[in-house]
């Protein structure tokens, strides 16, 4: 079985969001990029298919700063093959734009089945699974977390509200949307790693000009309105302790 | 082309979603501004009932065996063709795992431009997003001619989109042939847990920042001495650190609590939207920019390292 799992990096929610001069964007001088974290659980749910049906798992993605330490992770990891996406990246790319390239590049993989993150935070235009699984002309799925392969179709457990699953099954090929892999994703040492520099090589392939079409265009970039913000307590843990003990008195729970 | 905004509407099992109602009341927003009509979509099985306390103008429904259940391949092909035929303004649906599921293939299909997580609709039709975990909103024009629009909760009240007065059902056949690839095997009840945490009255909730998985035990203790019940986020829940019976937020438990006491939880939207019932949020996080500030009463950035053992103590002493 070929799996394919494209993945991107977004932008580390911990660090502070700034917007550049433009208004439209994010300023990127600051951004710390990591791995879309359901991506990571994509990488992983491909990796425990490689271990149960011996799978061959290939990961994409675009060539940024950063991508080539979260492909040879993933490589660390056990991925098989490593693949990076040049292309004019930088001018506000987006799902549609890069599902409509990608979609060209996986046909040629001839994949039987495409796992991906079920969306990014970022995400303004949709979720890429999806609009890649319309071009390829597969079914798609999403908000899955679980994956059984049964012969010719995957057997997946689908998320709803309140905790119900929906087992669905879907004949291959099929892209899947992760929301969460059957455990988490795996941790690799460093060393690991840096031994896959030396051994595994990054493959390069170019994405076709991209076409932004169907995707928004922003007219400005803003950081919520905090007018009911929370009443804040001392940031002292001693302090902010007998302001809550306080706080529960009132409340009637002590 | 017309100017109606055209909802799509989500049910599950016979129930319809609250985010539904969230979606009428936004469509009457757009609809203002562009003058049509608001025409909820209903597909489904013997579904008409669902209906009748919508606030909508008209309900077109869509009658067929294959609809009987979320199916997101039937989904798609049925609304395409609706979309294509009527072509409305705009269509709503909701950013969830039946909307998501469907809206992507449909822009991609049709060539239609899609905007995703809109909260609220402001004046002249704009749109406003709200992405990056809730810390990042977004305006965007309606796009043309056809806008396909995802809803995340927060920006109306699902009464403003419910009404006494019962719209109008039109029926529309659907052309959908046998051979779907998708096909739906079972559900699968929730696990029931030890607890049912959409019925405690305090609940003491762990998010990332609790770091590691014998930290827990950090929000055990407070839960213990003061009388409540821990839950999480999902990343916290995704490693396995406690079952998901716990999970608070899109994909677990909606909460209502007299206290909700949120530990080293940035307040993203997937988890916010689940805990907007409680009566009193109270949260503890390091960032104070953190989202979950906006909807908490109290906040402090005192570490909760050393914030959590103090209190907890504390607690132990008056209760004795």
């Amino acid at each position: 079985m070929n799996i394919i799992v494209p993945v991107k990096l977004v932008p580390d929610l911990v660090e502070e969001l700034s917007i550049d001069a433009s208004g439209t964007a994010l300023d990127t001088a600051w951004l710390r990029m990591i791995i879309n974290e359901f991506d990571d659980h994509a990488i992983e749910q491909a990796i425990l298919l490689k271990e149960k049906t011996g799978a061959h798992v290939t990961i994409l993605s675009t060539n940024v700063e950063g991508v080539d330490d979260l492909l040879f992770a993933a490589a660390a990891k056990g991925v098989d093959r490593i693949i990076k996406l040049n292309g004019d990246i930088e001018s506000g790319v987006n799902n549609h734009a890069l599902s409509r390239a990608m979609s060209t590049i996986i046909r040629d993989l001839k994949p039987d089945l495409i796992l991906t993150g079920v969306q990014a935070h970022n995400d303004l235009d949709g979720s890429i699974g999806p609009q890649l699984a319309e071009y390829l002309e597969m079914p798609y799925i999403g908000y899955i977390s679980g994956v059984n392969v049964s012969g010719d179709k995957v057997i997946v457990r689908k998320e709803y509200p309140g905790g119900l699953i929906g087992e669905m099954q879907v004949s291959l090929p099929a892209l899947l949307g992760i929301q969460a892999a059957e455990q988490p994703p795996r941790y690799v040492a460093i060393s690991k790693v840096r031994q896959m520099m030396k051994t595994m090589s990054i493959e390069e392939l170019d994405l076709s000009s991209l076409d932004s079409s169907g995707a928004p265009i922003v007219n400005r970039l803003f950081q919520p309105e905090s007018g009911e913000r929370a009443t804040m307590l001392s940031e002292n843990a001693d302090e902010a302790a007998n302001q809550l003990i306080t706080i529960f008195k009132e409340l009637g729970t002590l | 082309m017309n100017q109606d905004i055209f909802v799509t509407i989500e049910h599950l099992r016979s129930k319809v979603s609250e985010l539904s109602y969230i979606m009428l009341a936004a469509a009457h927003d757009l609809a203002q501004g562009t003058g049509g009509e608001v025409v909820a979509i209903v597909l489904g099985q013997n579904a008409q009932g669902l209906t009748s306390d919508f606030n909508a103008d008209k309900v077109l429904y869509v009658d067929h065996p294959l609809l009987s259940d979320f199916n997101p391949e039937a989904y798609t092909k049925t609304l395409t063709r609706i979309i294509d035929e009527y072509k409305p303004r705009a269509v709503i649906f909701g950013h969830t795992t039946i909307g998501m599921d469907t809206v992507g293939g449909i822009s991609a299909h049709l060539g239609l431009p899609l905007v995703s997580s809109v909260r609220t609709i402001e004046a002249n039709s704009k749109l406003i997003s709200q992405i990056c975990g809730g810390k990042i909103m977004a305006e965007c024009n309606l796009p043309e001619p056809t806008a396909l629009i995802t809803l995340v909760p927060g920006g109306y009240k699902p009464e403003q989109g419910q009404s006494t007065q019962s719209p109008p059902v039109t029926s529309i056949p659907v052309h959908l042939e046998d051979g779907l690839r998708i096909k739906l095997n079972q559900y699968i009840e929730p696990e029931t847990g030890d607890v049912d945490i959409s019925k405690e009255p305090l609940l003491i909730a762990v998010g990332r920042g609790i770091q590691t998985q014998d930290n827990i035990t950090l929000a055990e203790e407070l839960a213990q001495a003061i009388g409540g019940v821990v839950c999480a986020s999902r990343p916290v829940v995704d490693q396995g650190w406690l079952p998901t019976s716990r999970l608070v937020g899109k994909s677990g438990s909606t909460v209502k609590p007299k206290i909700y006491l949120a530990i080293g939880i940035s307040g993203a939207p997937e988890h916010v939207e689940a805990i907007t019932g409680s009566d009193v949020i109270i949260a503890i996080n390091t960032d104070p920019i953190a989202p979950i500030f906006n909807i908490a009463k109290y906040g402090t950035t005192a570490d909760l390292f050393e914030l959590i053992p103090v209190l907890t103590e504390q607690i132990r002493n008056i209760k004795g």
